[in-house]
């Protein structure tokens, strides 16, 4: 015997309703691919690519708390913005992001990061200037390649020197889409 | 790896022992009145969920806040409040029906905190998340049932 969806659906809703849970995640299909997305109540913690939902669980539940459900209705502004910005609608995410659990510096170089504009590139020393380490170019690269909120942190914005795109988290398929997108690149 | 078990997300918990909840709720309640308690039951295990200490005896934990959701049920209707559930082993420890003979006859808060305690071994804390109360509760109401049990047996 399973648990009828809708009773299912019910305990998830009102567990989220009764403001119990330390994260509320789902899985949003987009054309990337399934994105594994997670809020807390101060706003959105995680986006992964090719998600492993149960390494993930185990990661929210160290970084904010135990209480993970996975709640799809929490989850509706993220996967209405996402859905505009991957449909050429939407330029700027308009969500709160919580990025308890990451280094100061890491916090530092994505706030950085959070001001490169849609349509834009910027190299990794660029940032590492910004952030106020010019010397810092390949910490910035790990930092963007451990960018808990890719998309919304706009990490696909960063590029080698020579303008060549080097890297990505979701690869590189990924981060030639959405630069072509965003009509940064042709 | 960590010889304690980690506590596993909450996600992981429901998904695993749902179906057995919800087995056991209607049984206890009939399929109507099963619903509203499954719910319950979850929520309650939420609320006490960040309270755990450790991941021993999880599937023991939640079927008895089913079982005290259901006596609450029962109560509330004014009816008797039945039978306890049959629970098979438990990691090789006493399952619930073998204290059942001992404890059927006290009142339900102490009968479960009775079996809880020497039947599953857990601690009072974990009893008073249970059965939504305070460990101090818990281990009066521990100690209350032993001691009506002792008088019981003179």
């Amino acid at each position: 015997m399973t648990v009828p969806t809708d009773l299912d659906q019910r305990f998830r809703d009102a567990a989220d309703r009764a403001g119990m849970l330390d994260a509320a995640y789902d899985v949003i299909d987009s054309e990337l691919g399934p994105l594994l997305a997670a809020v807390t109540d101060r706003g959105l913690a995680r986006i992964t690519y090719d998600p492993d939902p149960e390494q993930e669980l185990e990661r929210l539940a160290r970084v904010a708390g135990t209480r993970v459900l996975r709640v799809p209705r929490a989850l509706d502004e993220t996967r209405r913005e996402l859905e505009d910005y991957l449909a050429g609608r939407r330029k700027i995410f308009d969500l709160e992001l919580d990025l308890r659990g990451q280094a100061p510096f890491a916090v530092a170089v994505l706030d950085e990061l959070a001001r490169v504009p849609y349509g834009q590139t910027a190299t990794y020393g660029d940032l590492a200037s910004r952030a106020g380490n010019p010397r810092a170019a390949r910490a910035v690269g790990m930092v963007m390649n451990r960018n808990p909120i890719p998309i919304v942190l706009p990490c696909h914005r960063i590029v080698g020197a020579s303008g060549s795109l080097v890297g990505y988290g979701g690869g590189l398929e990924r981060k030639e889409h959405l630069l072509r997108l965003e009509g940064a690149i042709l | 790896m960590d010889a304690v078990a980690t506590i596993p997300p909450f996600e992981s918990f429901y998904t695993e022992h749902a179906a057995e909840v919800l087995r056991l709720l209607r049984r206890r309640l009939g399929r109507e009145r099963a619903d509203d308690a499954f719910q319950e039951t979850f929520l309650r295990a939420l609320r006490a969920y960040d309270r755990l200490r450790h991941a021993d005896h999880l599937r023991a934990w939640v079927l008895v806040i089913a079982e005290r959701v259901a006596i609450d049920t029962h109560r509330r209707a004014g009816e008797p409040t039945g039978e306890l559930p049959e629970l098979p082993h438990v990691d090789g420890r006493p399952a619930y029906e073998e204290l059942a003979f001992l404890t059927d006859t006290l009142p339900p808060t102490e009968r479960a905190a009775v079996v809880l305690r020497y039947g599953y071994d857990l601690d009072y804390e974990q009893i008073a998340a249970a059965l939504d109360s305070s460990p101090d509760a818990a281990r009066q109401a521990t100690s209350s049932g032993v001691r009506r049990l002792r008088r019981r047996a003179q």
